[in-house]
């Protein structure tokens, strides 16, 4: 069914899976999703930038985001809610990426394939780039898991405890800026917080422990992905919508199933 | 054994002075507890304490290798997180499953371990928060508002406990209340915050002092009376300078 040049695809998704569920849960638990979004749409500005200076898309697009998450981590609670910034700033760096884009003159830009993903683009470039993304995201969240897990909780236990909350709260931030450079290319700017989401989501009502939770949710979102991968490839599809619609109705499943257990 | 002394100590939120030049410490197996208004500040004292906020001014003194157990005054667990009991004591650090069960079983909890932290009731909650705090063998454990939900047999249950473990465990217990009564009763020395120190002695002392009538008012709870000796002390502490009157 696949041809050999559909494997780096597959194990490019596969990849981006594994490093946005595990941070997803943090995501869900922390009720970050917006920030998700908004690290996505200050991507396009990065995006914009590396067309301009003809770098890879990846690095100016972490560096778009982690600039924006340093910016972010030190505004928050000096007389904006952290929602308004992040609103003013992923605004602004969308606005302000689309028309650099618009100036950029002789070459056809397709933002289209940025947006939604292209997942036929793949390179072995890429292909290695998401899977150190992913490798760094995991190792960082498996280092800090603790730290993160009790500053999750309650602030002031975290403290309690010798744990700095806000340090906890930069590392998920970059963590969220390499898992949008590295999603990119596979499941679109409009599309990843729903890969840190739904895995998420869908995991809950099977889990006990956050370690559960977080290990389900990688195991769907791998299998999402691949199943995502394989159907846009069989029906000619856009990849990251068909990711993000098998992604849906597993979570859909796993609700009726909660649902009819509970009244079962 | 001084394990804890604030020195001079001035905290400003944002602009707004919470705490002025407060000066207090805790010796070891001591139970000191911080009654005040709301918006005095008692809180803002013990997250400096426990180092969640910045002192503007002054100095927090820790004995070396202080263990701190720390009870919140509140946790909201989200429904979108997992956590067990068990699960739950072993937060941030690992302990074995055995010293998890034993310090359960000392606040009162068996076979609780493998339920979910959102399934408790409130008095059952924060016996969890109690003995994960003291979990580690605390030197000084701190409660902020603990009994906060828990109706008044809950809460003096509560209390009869905290006395309970000081005397098995050794460790001082520094308390937030405005359960004036059943608090006081269960303290070494009470200290009566209004921003800054307003007073502070045993809670006989304390209770009969005229800044502390202005903070609380007399006979205002039958169980208060308790502590009305009528002495007639002459105080020579700053006077608080913005009365709140709680006729709770």
């Amino acid at each position: 069914m696949f041809e050999i040049l559909w494997i780096p695809a597959l194990l490019a998704g596969i990849g981006v899976a594994i490093a946005t569920a595990p941070l997803g849960c943090f995501v869900v638990w922390r009720r970050m999703a917006y920030f998700g979004d908004a690290t996505a749409h200050v991507a396009i500005l990065g995006i914009a930038i590396s067309l301009v200076l003809s770098t890879n898309i990846f690095i100016g697009v972490l560096a778009v985001t982690l600039i924006m998450g340093f910016i972010i981590s030190s505004l928050t609670g000096r007389g904006y809610a952290m929602d308004t910034l992040l609103g003013v700033m992923a605004h602004s760096a969308l606005a302000v990426g689309l028309v650099v884009v618009s100036f950029i003159k002789g070459v056809d830009i397709d933002l289209h394939d940025y947006l939604f993903g292209d997942i036929s683009a793949v390179t072995t470039t890429d292909l290695i780039t998401v899977w150190l993304g992913a490798l760094v995201v995991l190792a960082l969240v498996r280092w800090r898991w603790s730290a993160l897990l009790t500053a999750t909780l309650n602030e002031d236990l975290a403290y309690a405890s010798g744990i700095n909350p806000k340090r906890e709260q930069l590392i998920l931030t970059l963590a969220l800026a390499v898992v949008v450079a590295v999603a990119i290319k596979i499941t679109g700017i409009l599309l990843i917080t729903a890969m840190l989401i739904i895995p998420a989501a869908t995991a809950r009502p099977f889990s006990r422990t956050p370690e559960a939770m977080a290990l389900i949710a990688t195991l769907i979102g791998g299998f999402v992905a691949f199943t995502g991968i394989a159907a846009s490839r069989n029906w000619d599809t856009p990849t990251g919508p068909t990711i993000v619609c098998v992604a849906a109705l597993l979570f859909i499943i796993s609700n009726v199933v909660r649902l009819t257990r509970q009244t079962g | 054994m001084t394990l804890l002394s604030v020195k001079n100590l001035t905290v400003k939120l944002g602009g707004h002075t919470a705490l002025t030049n407060i000066d207090m410490s805790i010796s070891k197996g001591e139970i000191v507890t911080i009654v005040g208004p709301n918006g005095s500040g008692k809180s803002t004292l013990l997250c400096a304490i426990v180092g969640a906020v910045k002192p503007t001014k002054g100095i927090i003194q820790k004995a070396a290798d202080l263990r701190i157990g720390y009870v919140p005054q509140k946790l909201h667990i989200d429904a979108t997180l997992p956590m067990t009991v068990a699960r739950f004591m072993r937060l941030p650090d690992q302990h074995d499953i055995a010293t998890v069960n034993e310090t359960l079983g000392l606040v009162g909890l068996h076979d609780i371990e493998d339920q979910q932290m959102t399934t408790l009731s409130g008095g059952q909650f924060q016996r969890v928060l109690l003995a994960r705090a003291i979990l580690h063998k605390p030197d000084l454990l701190i409660l902020d508002e603990a009994t906060q939900g828990l109706d008044q047999l809950g809460s003096a249950t509560f209390y009869r406990l905290i006395e309970t473990l000081r005397s098995k465990l050794g460790c001082a217990i520094l308390m937030v209340s405005h359960e004036l009564h059943v608090v006081m009763s269960a303290s070494d020395r009470v200290i009566c915050l209004n921003g800054h120190v307003c007073c502070h002695g045993t809670p006989d002392i304390v209770a009969s002092t005229p800044e502390y009538r202005a903070l609380f008012g007399t006979g205002t709870q039958g169980a208060l009376a308790l502590y009305r000796h009528e002495h007639n002390h002459s105080h020579d502490h700053d006077t608080c300078d913005h009365i709140h009157h709680e006729k709770a």
